[in-house]
């Protein structure tokens, strides 16, 4: 509601009644769970799925490799809640730890894939010219070539991860971390992309001027005065890559060229014998594929409820 | 526009020159020989004259064959290495020269010409992808009209949830859950399960059989395609319907009918014909899961088996396809964006 107030100088003002200035990021959260009611149930799922995740070596009931050939393929029970898999494993366990697997390699690949674009897209808009041809000429080979390819390559040529040397301290990463990385690549340019067109209409106001005007350097223009001005859409975005990353995760894993036996991992879980014993045990398949659709559902509809909130026009909708 | 459309044909040559040499690096790069895979297939044993026949006879021996997987990481830096690396540019430039001469060479695998390969199991592919394509269409215009016409209604909460829905379902899964329904259904009205035959029929030879081996395929891939036209349709035709020009024929009194259909839903469109040629682009590429799901001979799973058989020929042929296919699309779609757009045109 809106009413006209008086002010000491015997002037009035405009004031909102539903307006609440912001007082920092607790009363902005408790703000937006109370206007997005979707998506709060979106930060639910997602919440519950990511808890499961962290604290899966707590909550699971057994361990999510351990085979027990006497309840191979056995039916959801007392015992086994969401019932066992071809090899005796209890699917309810390897859904928990398989969180654990989806939310990191998500997560990573959507923020460093997220980042490298941001960089990259801004970049691309402010130096303009031969540097914005030459990039966008690369971004369009990448975006265009092939995801499969791409992982195959990487998983081949890094079966086991990255193994580096950091100050003599040795790092194995893992067979996680060549899935992660085969998924960021195709991630940088589309958010380049979409950066980029953005941060071309920034380019174009006064105070970038104003700033070059001033001296600044290009680096002190680039992150303080333009990266702000594209973080909207930049957010958005990111959220949705959280949930393409964990499709394409499952994918890769599906077809044997992501996450490799004997890590839990939704897409593995499907791999083999949700199809052989698809009709005689469908419990093998139906959990993994429904912990996938919820988690990414999830996330979609948190995505959904912050770009209404961050996108002006939309929230005049 | 000729001009612009002359200097947009014109970058697609170094993207494709690109894309060329990154297939032609990334398969040299992953471990492996296709003559050890030819030779020692089923547990085979073979002789080392037997292994450097294929060699010579795939052309193996020689530059950029199997030489810069074996190198160390640093290669680059190492002198003793800078001739290998000079007849590997050499090797890449030949590949370019019989690209341009439209030689794509032998399968390293069939012993084939890569082109026959791909000509039979493109047109399944393609298939899959044109039918998807307007499943998509047909359910996604309708649906997100609807939904922005009926705003913050159930109808509009149960169309956004399907969308959102579509989005997050992985495809495969879907494909698996389908077969699944398929086979319950059929076992329930026939007593037997019944599943599609798995060789493909072209459509104008029997169009009954072709449909139920190509149908499932489409629909599962086509749900995803759908869920995202149907959300770009719906925020589309929103943001017109608040159009000033929308208002005004209001006031003129036209009917509703007209107002929706010539006024609105024309202009929302496009931006939903640049989603649709974006995805479709993709699609072509994108059909590996699907197809290793139903068992199907497209060009998605030739690109796995021709990876894993370490068929360097075929391989980069598939992804120059794909790729080509993919900025041609791009291309295709601002041009008729521009055609369908004077604003776009006229800039």
């Amino acid at each position: 509601m809106t009413d006209i107030a008086p002010t000491p100088t015997g002037a009035t003002l405009l004031v909102d009644d539903d307006y609440v200035a912001p007082r920092g990021i607790w009363s902005a959260t408790i703000r937006f769970l109370r206007r997005q009611p979707v998506g709060t149930v979106g930060i639910v799922i997602v919440a519950v799925f990511g808890l499961c995740g962290l604290f899966a070596d707590v909550i699971a009931p057994y361990n999510p490799t351990a085979n027990d050939f006497s309840a191979m393929t056995e039916a959801p029970s007392w015992a086994h809640w969401l019932g066992t898999d071809q090899l005796g494993r209890d699917i309810l366990s390897r859904i928990l730890f398989g969180a654990r697997t989806a939310y990191i390699v998500g997560v990573t690949s959507a923020v460093v894939g997220g980042f490298s674009g941001l960089v990259l897209g801004v970049g691309s808009a402010y130096f303009g010219g031969r540097t914005d041809l030459v990039l966008q000429r690369i971004l369009d080979i990448v975006m265009s070539f092939p995801l499969i390819i791409m992982a195959l390559a990487v998983v081949s040529v890094f079966p086991n991860g990255f193994k580096m040397s950091i100050f003599g301290i040795a790092i194995s990463t893992g067979s996680v971390s060549a899935v992660i990385f085969a998924i960021t690549i195709p991630l940088i340019p589309r958010c380049a992309r979409v950066v980029r067109s953005s941060a071309l209409a920034v380019r174009e106001v006064p105070y970038v001027d104003a700033a070059r005007a001033l001296g600044y350097g290009h680096m002190r223009i680039i992150l303080a005065h333009m990266v702000p001005n594209v973080v909207a859409p930049f957010l958005i975005m990111l959220t949705s890559f959280v949930g393409q990353a964990i499709l394409a995760e499952a994918a890769l894993s599906y077809l044997g060229l992501g996450v490799q036996e004997p890590v839990a991992a939704w897409g593995l879980m499907l791999q083999g014998g949700a199809e052989e014993y698809a009709s005689t045990a469908p419990w093998i398949a139906v959990f993994p594929g429904l912990a996938i659709m919820l988690t990414v559902f999830g996330i979609n509809l948190f995505g959904d409820a912050l770009r209404d909130v961050l996108d002006p026009k939309m929230r005049e909708r | 526009m000729h001009r612009y459309i002359v200097s947009r044909f014109l970058l697609v040559i170094p993207t494709l020159i690109g894309a060329a040499l990154l297939v032609y690096t990334l398969m040299r790069l992953i471990p492996g020989d296709i003559c050890m895979i030819r030779l020692g297939g089923g547990g085979n044993s073979f002789s080392e004259q037997a292994l450097a026949a294929c060699h010579a006879e795939l052309g193996l021996d020689s530059p950029f064959g199997l030489t810069l997987k074996n190198m160390p990481h640093l290669w680059l830096l190492q002198p003793e290495t800078y001739w290998p690396v000079l007849r590997a540019i050499l090797g890449f430039l030949e590949y370019l020269w019989r690209l341009a001469r439209g030689d794509f060479g032998m399968s390293m695998w069939s012993g084939k010409p890569v082109i026959q390969e791909i000509a039979t199991r493109f047109p399944v592919s393609l298939e899959v992808a044109v039918m998807a394509t307007l499943i998509a269409i047909s359910i996604a215009i309708p649906l997100g009209t609807i939904s922005a016409l009926k705003q913050n209604t159930w109808i509009d909460m149960l169309v956004r949830t399907i969308s959102i829905a579509g989005i997050a379902t992985p495809s495969f899964w879907l494909g698996i859950m389908s077969i699944l329904l398929v086979l319950d259904v059929t076992q329930a009205i026939s007593g037997h399960p019944w599943m599609p035959s798995i060789d493909y029929v072209p459509l104008w030879k029997d169009p009954i059989r072709n449909l139920s081996i190509v149908m499932l395929p489409a629909i599962t891939v086509g749900y995803r395609y759908a869920a995202v036209s149907m959300r770009m349709t719906r925020s589309a035709m929103l943001e017109v319907l608040r159009e000033d020009y929308i208002r005004t024929a209001r006031a003129k009194g036209l009917l509703e009918k007209i107002i929706i259909n010539r006024h609105a839903l024309k202009n929302a469109l496009l931006p939903v014909v640049t989603v649709i040629g974006i995805e479709f682009a993709f699609l072509i590429g994108g059909l590996v899961v699907t197809e290793q799901v139903f068992n199907l001979n497209g060009i998605g799973r030739l690109m796995v088996l021709s990876v894993q058989n370490q068929d360097y020929t075929l391989t980069q042929a598939l992804v120059l396809l794909v790729v080509t296919i993919a900025v041609l699309t791009n291309l295709a779609v601002d041009l008729f964006y521009a055609w369908l757009d004077p604003r776009i045109r006229l800039s």
